[in-house]
Protein backbone atom coordinates (compact mmCIF):
# COMPACT_ATOMS: atom_id res chain seq x y z
CA UNK A 1 0.00 0.00 0.00
CA UNK A 2 1.50 3.17 -0.53
CA UNK A 3 1.30 6.53 1.26
CA UNK A 4 -1.59 8.04 -1.07
CA UNK A 5 -3.60 4.87 -0.59
CA UNK A 6 -2.30 4.47 3.19
CA UNK A 7 -4.21 7.98 4.41
CA UNK A 8 -7.05 6.97 2.16
CA UNK A 9 -7.63 4.17 4.78
CA UNK A 10 -6.70 5.52 7.85
CA UNK A 11 -8.77 8.94 6.95
CA UNK A 12 -12.21 6.83 6.03
CA UNK A 13 -11.38 4.59 9.24
CA UNK A 14 -10.72 7.78 11.94
CA UNK A 15 -13.17 10.14 10.11
CA UNK A 16 -15.99 8.38 8.34
CA UNK A 17 -18.62 8.16 11.64
CA UNK A 18 -17.48 11.73 12.27
CA UNK A 19 -18.38 12.94 9.03
CA UNK A 20 -21.37 10.99 8.51
CA UNK A 21 -22.51 11.67 12.55
CA UNK A 22 -22.17 15.36 11.19
CA UNK A 23 -23.70 15.67 8.33
CA UNK A 24 -27.32 13.58 9.93
CA UNK A 25 -27.29 16.07 12.31
CA UNK A 26 -26.93 19.22 9.98
CA UNK A 27 -29.42 17.95 6.93
CA UNK A 28 -31.40 15.53 9.26
CA UNK A 29 -31.33 12.94 6.98
CA UNK A 30 -28.91 9.52 7.55
CA UNK A 31 -29.15 8.58 3.68
CA UNK A 32 -27.92 12.17 2.28
CA UNK A 33 -24.90 11.64 5.08
CA UNK A 34 -23.85 8.47 3.97
CA UNK A 35 -24.23 9.22 0.08
CA UNK A 36 -21.81 12.05 0.47
CA UNK A 37 -19.31 11.01 2.90
CA UNK A 38 -19.05 8.15 0.62
CA UNK A 39 -18.90 10.53 -2.24
CA UNK A 40 -16.39 12.32 -0.15
CA UNK A 41 -14.48 9.31 0.10
CA UNK A 42 -14.25 8.39 -3.37
CA UNK A 43 -13.59 12.03 -4.38
CA UNK A 44 -10.37 11.81 -2.01
CA UNK A 45 -9.12 8.20 -3.99
CA UNK A 46 -9.03 10.46 -7.09
CA UNK A 47 -7.93 14.04 -5.51
CA UNK A 48 -5.34 12.98 -3.50
CA UNK A 49 -3.75 10.72 -6.09
CA UNK A 50 -2.92 14.01 -8.09
CA UNK A 51 -2.84 16.64 -5.68
CA UNK A 52 -1.31 14.66 -2.31
CA UNK A 53 -2.85 13.66 0.84
CA UNK A 54 -4.22 17.34 2.18
CA UNK A 55 -2.96 18.48 5.60
CA UNK A 56 -5.78 17.58 7.39
CA UNK A 57 -7.62 15.00 6.23
CA UNK A 58 -10.28 14.90 8.43
CA UNK A 59 -11.45 18.71 7.51
CA UNK A 60 -11.36 17.77 3.39
CA UNK A 61 -13.69 14.90 4.03
CA UNK A 62 -16.38 17.05 6.02
CA UNK A 63 -15.86 19.82 4.08
CA UNK A 64 -16.11 17.77 0.65
CA UNK A 65 -19.11 15.68 2.00
CA UNK A 66 -20.73 18.67 3.37
CA UNK A 67 -20.55 20.21 -0.32
CA UNK A 68 -21.90 17.29 -1.83
CA UNK A 69 -24.68 16.86 0.46
CA UNK A 70 -25.94 20.41 -0.65
CA UNK A 71 -25.39 19.65 -4.57
CA UNK A 72 -27.49 16.40 -3.55
CA UNK A 73 -30.05 18.52 -2.23
CA UNK A 74 -30.18 21.42 -4.83
CA UNK A 75 -30.41 18.19 -7.88
CA UNK A 76 -33.25 17.01 -5.70
CA UNK A 77 -34.66 20.80 -5.22
CA UNK A 78 -34.53 20.85 -9.03
CA UNK A 79 -36.21 17.68 -9.63
CA UNK A 80 -39.07 17.53 -7.11
CA UNK A 81 -39.69 20.90 -4.78
CA UNK A 82 -42.59 19.32 -3.31
CA UNK A 83 -40.12 16.48 -1.87
CA UNK A 84 -37.82 19.22 -0.69
CA UNK A 85 -40.43 20.93 1.31
CA UNK A 86 -41.70 17.94 2.97
CA UNK A 87 -38.04 16.91 3.72
CA UNK A 88 -37.24 20.85 5.08
CA UNK A 89 -40.65 20.52 6.91
CA UNK A 90 -38.50 17.33 9.07
CA UNK A 91 -35.10 19.30 9.39
CA UNK A 92 -37.12 22.57 10.59
CA UNK A 93 -38.99 20.14 13.33
CA UNK A 94 -35.36 19.14 14.55
CA UNK A 95 -35.87 22.54 16.47
CA UNK A 96 -34.98 22.03 19.60
CA UNK A 97 -30.84 20.57 20.37
CA UNK A 98 -30.51 17.90 22.72
CA UNK A 99 -29.64 18.64 26.09
CA UNK A 100 -25.89 18.72 26.29
CA UNK A 101 -24.48 16.04 28.49
CA UNK A 102 -20.88 17.36 29.47
CA UNK A 103 -18.53 14.90 28.17
CA UNK A 104 -20.60 12.41 26.16
CA UNK A 105 -22.08 15.03 24.31
CA UNK A 106 -20.62 13.86 20.38
CA UNK A 107 -22.51 13.45 16.80
CA UNK A 108 -20.68 9.92 16.63
CA UNK A 109 -22.72 8.95 19.96
CA UNK A 110 -25.90 10.26 18.88
CA UNK A 111 -25.77 8.20 15.69
CA UNK A 112 -24.73 4.88 17.22
CA UNK A 113 -27.57 5.46 19.42
CA UNK A 114 -29.81 5.77 16.55
CA UNK A 115 -28.21 3.14 15.03
CA UNK A 116 -28.61 0.72 17.86
CA UNK A 117 -32.48 2.07 18.60
CA UNK A 118 -34.39 -0.97 20.11
CA UNK A 119 -37.53 -0.04 17.88
CA UNK A 120 -34.95 -1.63 14.70
CA UNK A 121 -34.84 -5.81 14.47
CA UNK A 122 -31.10 -6.61 16.14
CA UNK A 123 -29.75 -7.55 12.27
CA UNK A 124 -30.76 -4.15 10.86
CA UNK A 125 -29.20 -2.73 14.00
CA UNK A 126 -26.24 -4.63 13.42
CA UNK A 127 -26.02 -3.77 9.37
CA UNK A 128 -26.77 0.08 10.07
CA UNK A 129 -23.97 0.43 12.69
CA UNK A 130 -21.32 -1.22 10.04
CA UNK A 131 -22.35 0.73 7.64
CA UNK A 132 -23.13 4.23 9.40
CA UNK A 133 -20.54 4.31 11.89
CA UNK A 134 -18.10 1.39 10.83
CA UNK A 135 -18.23 2.63 7.42
CA UNK A 136 -17.84 -1.01 5.99
CA UNK A 137 -19.49 -0.81 2.51
CA UNK A 138 -22.65 -3.16 2.15
CA UNK A 139 -20.64 -5.56 -0.50
CA UNK A 140 -18.10 -6.13 2.79
CA UNK A 141 -21.12 -6.33 5.24
CA UNK A 142 -23.04 -8.59 3.04
CA UNK A 143 -20.20 -10.91 2.83
CA UNK A 144 -19.65 -11.00 6.50
CA UNK A 145 -22.75 -12.05 7.23
CA UNK A 146 -23.31 -14.72 4.23
CA UNK A 147 -26.44 -12.57 3.18
CA UNK A 148 -27.02 -11.49 -0.57
CA UNK A 149 -26.07 -8.12 -1.43
CA UNK A 150 -29.22 -6.76 -2.19
CA UNK A 151 -30.65 -8.03 0.53
CA UNK A 152 -28.60 -6.29 2.73
CA UNK A 153 -28.81 -3.03 1.18
CA UNK A 154 -32.83 -3.70 1.49
CA UNK A 155 -32.55 -4.19 5.11
CA UNK A 156 -30.22 -0.91 5.56
CA UNK A 157 -32.77 1.10 3.35
CA UNK A 158 -35.93 0.10 5.30
CA UNK A 159 -34.32 0.55 8.54
CA UNK A 160 -33.53 4.14 7.23
CA UNK A 161 -36.82 4.55 6.34
CA UNK A 162 -38.54 3.89 9.73
CA UNK A 163 -36.16 6.00 11.58
CA UNK A 164 -37.51 9.10 9.29
CA UNK A 165 -41.00 7.98 9.05
CA UNK A 166 -41.12 6.77 12.78
CA UNK A 167 -39.28 9.41 14.12
CA UNK A 168 -36.45 7.80 15.69
CA UNK A 169 -34.71 10.69 17.33
CA UNK A 170 -31.05 11.52 16.78
CA UNK A 171 -29.69 12.46 20.58
CA UNK A 172 -28.27 10.95 23.08
CA UNK A 173 -30.77 9.47 25.48
CA UNK A 174 -31.85 10.98 28.34
CA UNK A 175 -29.45 9.78 31.84
CA UNK A 176 -32.15 7.57 33.08
CA UNK A 177 -32.64 5.61 29.54
CA UNK A 178 -28.98 5.52 29.14
CA UNK A 179 -27.84 2.40 30.80
CA UNK A 180 -30.55 0.22 28.85
CA UNK A 181 -29.46 1.89 25.51
CA UNK A 182 -25.89 1.29 25.98
CA UNK A 183 -26.32 -2.37 26.81
CA UNK A 184 -28.06 -2.44 23.20
CA UNK A 185 -25.49 -0.82 21.41
CA UNK A 186 -22.95 -3.27 23.32
CA UNK A 187 -25.19 -6.00 22.34
CA UNK A 188 -24.76 -4.92 18.46
CA UNK A 189 -20.77 -4.85 18.63
CA UNK A 190 -20.71 -8.18 20.76
CA UNK A 191 -22.67 -9.95 17.66
CA UNK A 192 -20.51 -8.58 15.24
CA UNK A 193 -17.22 -9.55 17.46
CA UNK A 194 -19.17 -12.61 17.81
CA UNK A 195 -19.22 -13.23 14.42
CA UNK A 196 -16.11 -12.63 13.59
CA UNK A 197 -14.87 -14.62 16.66
CA UNK A 198 -16.64 -18.22 15.69
CA UNK A 199 -17.97 -17.76 12.25
CA UNK A 200 -20.50 -19.57 10.63
CA UNK A 201 -20.78 -21.18 7.61
CA UNK A 202 -19.45 -23.93 5.50
CA UNK A 203 -17.60 -21.25 3.01
CA UNK A 204 -16.15 -18.54 5.35
CA UNK A 205 -12.16 -18.56 7.67
CA UNK A 206 -13.43 -19.95 11.22
CA UNK A 207 -12.22 -16.81 12.43
CA UNK A 208 -12.88 -13.73 10.96
CA UNK A 209 -10.02 -11.19 11.98
CA UNK A 210 -12.30 -8.45 10.25
CA UNK A 211 -15.20 -8.50 11.83
CA UNK A 212 -13.00 -8.68 15.27
CA UNK A 213 -11.28 -6.04 14.45
CA UNK A 214 -14.27 -4.08 13.73
CA UNK A 215 -15.95 -4.88 16.73
CA UNK A 216 -12.74 -3.79 18.89
CA UNK A 217 -12.22 -0.28 16.70
CA UNK A 218 -16.08 0.88 17.17
CA UNK A 219 -15.94 -0.51 21.42
CA UNK A 220 -12.70 1.58 21.85
CA UNK A 221 -14.80 4.53 19.62
CA UNK A 222 -17.54 4.18 22.39
CA UNK A 223 -15.09 3.69 25.20
CA UNK A 224 -13.58 6.93 24.17
CA UNK A 225 -17.20 8.74 24.03
CA UNK A 226 -18.81 7.23 27.60
CA UNK A 227 -15.02 6.23 29.48
CA UNK A 228 -16.83 6.25 32.70
CA UNK A 229 -19.07 3.14 31.25
CA UNK A 230 -18.12 0.16 33.35
CA UNK A 231 -20.36 -2.39 30.72
CA UNK A 232 -18.26 -0.78 28.22
CA UNK A 233 -14.64 -0.55 29.45
CA UNK A 234 -16.09 -4.77 30.55
CA UNK A 235 -16.46 -5.50 27.21
CA UNK A 236 -13.44 -3.83 25.72
CA UNK A 237 -11.08 -5.79 27.84
CA UNK A 238 -13.22 -9.02 27.04
CA UNK A 239 -12.56 -8.48 23.03
CA UNK A 240 -8.70 -7.66 24.05
CA UNK A 241 -8.49 -10.37 25.92
CA UNK A 242 -10.10 -12.77 23.39
CA UNK A 243 -8.86 -11.49 20.22
CA UNK A 244 -5.54 -12.26 22.03
CA UNK A 245 -5.66 -15.77 21.85
CA UNK A 246 -6.41 -15.59 18.21
CA UNK A 247 -3.35 -17.48 16.47
CA UNK A 248 -3.35 -19.69 18.89
CA UNK A 249 -7.45 -20.77 18.58
CA UNK A 250 -6.81 -22.54 15.36
CA UNK A 251 -4.32 -25.21 14.48
CA UNK A 252 -2.01 -25.26 11.18
CA UNK A 253 -4.61 -28.32 10.31
CA UNK A 254 -7.61 -26.05 10.38
CA UNK A 255 -9.16 -27.22 13.55
CA UNK A 256 -10.32 -25.31 17.21
CA UNK A 257 -7.59 -25.05 19.76
CA UNK A 258 -9.79 -25.15 23.10
CA UNK A 259 -8.07 -23.46 25.82
CA UNK A 260 -6.16 -25.96 27.92
CA UNK A 261 -3.98 -27.06 24.56
CA UNK A 262 -3.28 -23.67 23.01
CA UNK A 263 0.36 -22.73 23.06
CA UNK A 264 0.30 -19.42 25.29
CA UNK A 265 3.09 -18.24 23.91
CA UNK A 266 1.15 -17.02 21.00
CA UNK A 267 -1.21 -15.71 22.81
CA UNK A 268 -0.67 -11.88 21.97
CA UNK A 269 0.78 -9.81 25.47
CA UNK A 270 0.17 -6.49 24.01
CA UNK A 271 -3.62 -7.27 24.01
CA UNK A 272 -3.35 -9.50 27.68
CA UNK A 273 -1.64 -6.16 29.23
CA UNK A 274 -4.49 -3.81 28.11
CA UNK A 275 -7.32 -6.09 28.76
CA UNK A 276 -5.59 -6.53 32.33
CA UNK A 277 -5.69 -2.93 32.92
CA UNK A 278 -9.49 -2.50 32.40
CA UNK A 279 -10.16 -5.49 34.04
CA UNK A 280 -8.26 -4.34 37.41
CA UNK A 281 -9.88 -1.15 36.18
CA UNK A 282 -13.31 -2.46 36.73
CA UNK A 283 -12.12 -4.19 39.92
CA UNK A 284 -11.07 -1.25 41.89
CA UNK A 285 -14.52 0.45 40.63
CA UNK A 286 -16.03 -2.99 42.03
CA UNK A 287 -14.08 -2.52 45.36
CA UNK A 288 -15.75 1.04 45.95
CA UNK A 289 -19.09 -0.33 45.64
CA UNK A 290 -20.28 -0.57 41.88
CA UNK A 291 -21.69 -3.83 41.23
CA UNK A 292 -20.10 -5.30 37.70
CA UNK A 293 -22.25 -6.22 34.89
CA UNK A 294 -22.26 -9.43 32.15
CA UNK A 295 -19.49 -7.84 30.60
CA UNK A 296 -17.36 -6.82 33.18
CA UNK A 297 -17.42 -10.25 35.22
CA UNK A 298 -17.00 -12.42 31.86
CA UNK A 299 -13.77 -10.33 31.23
CA UNK A 300 -12.39 -11.06 34.32
CA UNK A 301 -13.40 -14.70 33.54
CA UNK A 302 -11.25 -14.54 30.59
CA UNK A 303 -8.18 -12.27 33.33
CA UNK A 304 -8.10 -15.07 35.41
CA UNK A 305 -7.55 -17.63 32.01
CA UNK A 306 -4.87 -15.20 30.52
CA UNK A 307 -3.06 -14.65 33.86
CA UNK A 308 -2.13 -18.74 33.84
CA UNK A 309 1.39 -19.12 31.81
CA UNK A 310 0.27 -23.01 31.80
CA UNK A 311 -3.19 -24.47 31.33
CA UNK A 312 -2.63 -26.12 34.75
CA UNK A 313 -1.82 -23.22 36.77
CA UNK A 314 -5.41 -21.96 36.09
CA UNK A 315 -7.02 -20.46 39.22
CA UNK A 316 -10.70 -22.52 38.61
CA UNK A 317 -11.57 -21.71 42.13
CA UNK A 318 -11.82 -17.86 40.83
CA UNK A 319 -13.42 -18.65 37.84
CA UNK A 320 -16.63 -21.05 39.84
CA UNK A 321 -16.11 -17.77 42.09
CA UNK A 322 -16.94 -15.29 38.92
CA UNK A 323 -19.33 -17.80 37.44
CA UNK A 324 -21.70 -17.99 40.15
CA UNK A 325 -21.25 -13.74 40.68
CA UNK A 326 -22.28 -13.98 36.70
CA UNK A 327 -25.01 -16.02 37.21
CA UNK A 328 -26.92 -13.91 39.70
CA UNK A 329 -27.16 -11.14 36.92
CA UNK A 330 -27.66 -13.72 33.98
CA UNK A 331 -29.68 -16.25 34.35
CA UNK A 332 -29.12 -17.58 30.60
CA UNK A 333 -28.72 -21.39 30.88
CA UNK A 334 -25.69 -20.86 28.47
CA UNK A 335 -23.66 -19.30 31.31
CA UNK A 336 -24.98 -21.92 33.67
CA UNK A 337 -23.35 -24.10 30.74
CA UNK A 338 -20.23 -22.26 30.83
CA UNK A 339 -20.20 -22.52 34.65
CA UNK A 340 -21.10 -26.43 34.83
CA UNK A 341 -17.41 -26.89 32.66
CA UNK A 342 -15.50 -24.54 35.11
CA UNK A 343 -17.03 -26.69 37.92
CA UNK A 344 -15.68 -29.84 36.10
CA UNK A 345 -11.93 -28.23 36.57
CA UNK A 346 -12.54 -28.10 40.44
CA UNK A 347 -15.36 -30.67 41.39
CA UNK A 348 -14.60 -33.13 38.45
CA UNK A 349 -16.28 -34.09 35.46
CA UNK A 350 -19.53 -36.24 37.36
CA UNK A 351 -20.57 -33.11 39.30
CA UNK A 352 -20.22 -31.25 36.20
CA UNK A 353 -22.02 -33.71 34.31
CA UNK A 354 -25.08 -33.67 36.68
CA UNK A 355 -25.06 -29.92 36.48
CA UNK A 356 -25.24 -30.34 32.42
CA UNK A 357 -27.92 -33.04 32.59
CA UNK A 358 -30.21 -30.30 33.67
CA UNK A 359 -30.26 -28.09 30.85
CA UNK A 360 -31.31 -30.57 28.90
CA UNK A 361 -34.96 -28.97 28.06
CA UNK A 362 -33.57 -25.41 26.89
CA UNK A 363 -30.50 -26.30 24.94
CA UNK A 364 -30.92 -29.35 23.28
CA UNK A 365 -30.79 -27.51 19.95
CA UNK A 366 -27.12 -25.54 21.20
CA UNK A 367 -23.87 -27.47 19.47
CA UNK A 368 -21.79 -26.41 22.78
CA UNK A 369 -23.99 -27.98 25.29
CA UNK A 370 -23.62 -31.19 23.55
CA UNK A 371 -19.85 -30.53 22.98
CA UNK A 372 -19.44 -30.14 26.49
CA UNK A 373 -21.29 -33.15 27.43
CA UNK A 374 -19.47 -35.08 25.41
CA UNK A 375 -16.16 -34.06 26.62
CA UNK A 376 -17.23 -34.46 29.92
CA UNK A 377 -18.39 -38.54 28.63
CA UNK A 378 -15.36 -39.08 27.26
CA UNK A 379 -13.35 -38.14 30.19
CA UNK A 380 -15.71 -40.32 32.23
CA UNK A 381 -14.81 -42.82 30.51
CA UNK A 382 -18.68 -43.19 29.08
CA UNK A 383 -17.26 -43.63 25.30
CA UNK A 384 -20.73 -45.06 23.70
CA UNK A 385 -22.82 -42.06 25.17
CA UNK A 386 -19.62 -39.58 24.39
CA UNK A 387 -19.13 -40.96 20.71
CA UNK A 388 -23.57 -40.10 20.35
CA UNK A 389 -22.81 -36.32 22.04
CA UNK A 390 -19.66 -35.60 19.78
CA UNK A 391 -22.50 -36.93 16.72
CA UNK A 392 -25.19 -34.48 17.75
CA UNK A 393 -22.28 -31.37 18.31
CA UNK A 394 -21.26 -31.89 15.26
CA UNK A 395 -24.59 -32.13 13.38
CA UNK A 396 -25.56 -28.49 14.80
CA UNK A 397 -21.53 -26.90 14.52
CA UNK A 398 -22.09 -24.08 12.13
CA UNK A 399 -18.16 -23.51 12.22
CA UNK A 400 -16.09 -25.46 9.88
CA UNK A 401 -12.81 -25.75 12.73
CA UNK A 402 -15.19 -26.19 15.12
CA UNK A 403 -16.13 -29.31 13.74
CA UNK A 404 -13.02 -30.61 12.34
CA UNK A 405 -11.71 -30.24 16.45
CA UNK A 406 -15.14 -32.29 17.56
CA UNK A 407 -14.85 -34.64 14.35
CA UNK A 408 -11.06 -35.57 15.37
CA UNK A 409 -12.20 -36.20 19.21
CA UNK A 410 -15.05 -38.21 18.06
CA UNK A 411 -12.57 -40.77 16.15
CA UNK A 412 -10.38 -40.80 19.07
CA UNK A 413 -12.48 -41.85 21.13
CA UNK A 414 -11.55 -45.98 22.53
CA UNK A 415 -14.13 -48.85 22.02
CA UNK A 416 -14.48 -49.38 25.29
CA UNK A 417 -17.90 -49.88 26.46
CA UNK A 418 -19.47 -48.01 29.40
CA UNK B 1 -45.69 14.16 15.39
CA UNK B 2 -48.72 11.73 15.23
CA UNK B 3 -48.76 8.27 16.17
CA UNK B 4 -51.47 5.32 16.06
CA UNK B 5 -51.29 3.49 19.00
CA UNK B 6 -53.07 0.41 18.88
CA UNK B 7 -53.98 -2.31 21.86
CA UNK B 8 -54.07 -5.54 20.77
CA UNK B 9 -56.17 -8.28 22.55
CA UNK B 10 -55.05 -11.86 21.84
CA UNK B 11 -58.91 -14.12 21.61
CA UNK B 12 -57.37 -17.16 23.40
CA UNK B 13 -55.22 -15.48 26.15
CA UNK B 14 -57.36 -12.12 26.38
CA UNK B 15 -56.13 -9.68 29.20
CA UNK B 16 -57.73 -8.94 32.50
CA UNK B 17 -61.15 -6.67 32.13
CA UNK B 18 -60.22 -4.90 35.44
CA UNK B 19 -58.30 -1.87 33.67
CA UNK B 20 -61.03 0.71 32.92
CA UNK B 21 -59.97 2.46 36.15
CA UNK B 22 -56.40 2.71 35.59
CA UNK B 23 -57.01 3.44 31.90
CA UNK B 24 -58.87 6.27 32.88
CA UNK B 25 -56.38 7.52 35.26
CA UNK B 26 -53.76 7.21 32.46
CA UNK B 27 -56.40 8.75 30.09
CA UNK B 28 -56.38 11.81 32.21
CA UNK B 29 -52.16 12.20 32.54
CA UNK B 30 -52.00 12.17 28.84
CA UNK B 31 -54.66 14.83 28.20
CA UNK B 32 -53.04 16.72 31.01
CA UNK B 33 -49.34 16.51 29.66
CA UNK B 34 -50.23 17.24 26.13
CA UNK B 35 -50.01 13.61 24.27
CA UNK B 36 -53.65 12.85 23.86
CA UNK B 37 -55.45 13.43 20.60
CA UNK B 38 -58.18 10.71 20.12
CA UNK B 39 -59.28 7.19 21.40
CA UNK B 40 -61.83 4.65 21.25
CA UNK B 41 -62.51 1.68 22.32
CA UNK B 42 -63.61 -1.04 19.65
CA UNK B 43 -66.70 -4.18 19.70
CA UNK B 44 -66.06 -7.28 18.94
CA UNK B 45 -64.67 -7.91 15.80
CA UNK B 46 -68.19 -10.06 15.27
CA UNK B 47 -69.88 -6.67 15.25
CA UNK B 48 -67.58 -5.75 11.79
CA UNK B 49 -68.41 -5.58 8.75
CA UNK B 50 -66.44 -5.52 5.77
CA UNK B 51 -68.01 -3.35 2.51
CA UNK B 52 -66.12 -3.69 -1.23
CA UNK B 53 -67.48 -1.57 -3.90
CA UNK B 54 -64.48 -1.77 -6.23
CA UNK B 55 -66.54 -4.13 -8.61
CA UNK B 56 -69.75 -3.34 -10.17
CA UNK B 57 -71.87 -3.37 -6.68
CA UNK B 58 -71.51 -3.67 -3.22
CA UNK B 59 -70.68 -6.03 -1.52
CA UNK B 60 -71.23 -6.92 1.99
CA UNK B 61 -70.03 -9.38 4.03
CA UNK B 62 -70.10 -9.81 7.89
CA UNK B 63 -67.10 -10.19 10.26
CA UNK B 64 -63.76 -8.53 9.91
CA UNK B 65 -61.33 -8.35 7.02
CA UNK B 66 -59.04 -10.79 8.19
CA UNK B 67 -59.89 -13.32 10.74
CA UNK B 68 -56.94 -13.78 13.80
CA UNK B 69 -56.25 -14.76 17.22
CA UNK B 70 -54.97 -11.33 17.62
CA UNK B 71 -57.30 -8.40 17.15
CA UNK B 72 -57.58 -4.57 17.12
CA UNK B 73 -59.44 -3.91 20.82
CA UNK B 74 -58.78 -0.25 20.96
CA UNK B 75 -56.55 2.41 19.99
CA UNK B 76 -55.11 6.07 20.74
CA UNK B 77 -53.90 8.99 18.48
CA UNK B 78 -51.19 10.28 20.39
CA UNK B 79 -49.03 13.76 19.46
CA UNK B 80 -45.88 13.47 20.68
CA UNK B 81 -41.99 14.76 19.45
CA UNK B 82 -40.20 11.25 18.71
CA UNK B 83 -40.58 7.76 19.10
CA UNK B 84 -39.01 7.40 22.05
CA UNK B 85 -41.40 9.62 24.03
CA UNK B 86 -44.09 7.72 22.28
CA UNK B 87 -42.74 4.40 23.37
CA UNK B 88 -41.99 5.04 26.51
CA UNK B 89 -45.72 6.21 26.85
CA UNK B 90 -46.55 3.12 25.05
CA UNK B 91 -45.04 0.73 27.53
CA UNK B 92 -46.82 2.44 30.27
CA UNK B 93 -50.09 1.90 28.18
CA UNK B 94 -48.97 -1.84 27.53
CA UNK B 95 -49.09 -2.74 31.34
CA UNK B 96 -52.09 -0.23 32.04
CA UNK B 97 -53.74 -2.06 30.05
CA UNK B 98 -52.43 -5.84 30.06
CA UNK B 99 -52.14 -5.95 26.76
CA UNK B 100 -50.18 -5.80 23.89
CA UNK B 101 -49.37 -2.13 22.10
CA UNK B 102 -48.70 -1.39 18.76
CA UNK B 103 -47.20 2.02 17.82
CA UNK B 104 -47.20 2.79 14.35
CA UNK B 105 -46.73 6.77 13.03
CA UNK B 106 -48.92 9.25 11.04
CA UNK B 107 -47.04 9.59 7.60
Amino acid sequence: MNDVEQAITQAHHEEWARVVAALTRRFGDLDIAEEAAAEAITTAVERWRTDGVPPNPGAWLTTTANRKAIDRIRRERKRDDKHKEAQMGYEADQHDPPEPLGAIDDDRLRLIFTCCHPALATQSRVALTLRMVGGLTVPEIARAFLVRETALEQRITRAKAKIKAARIPYRVPSKEDLPARVSAVLTVLFLVFNEGYLATGPGTDPVRHDLTAEAIRLTRLIRTLLPDDGEVAGLLALMLLTEARRTARVSAGGELVTLDEQDRGAWDTGLIAEGHRLVRERLAAAAAGVAPGRYQILAAINAVHTSARDARDTDWSQIVALYDQLVRVDRSPIVALNRAIAVAELDGPEVALAAIDRLADTLADYHAYHAARADLLRRLRRSQEARAAYDKAIELAGNTAETAALTRRRDQLGSSKP
Amino acid sequence: MQYLVSVIDDKDNPGSTDRMDAISAFNERLVAEGYWVFAGGLADTDAATVIDNRGEEAVFSDGPFVESKEYLAGFWVWEAPDLDVALKLAAEASSVCDRKIEVRPFR
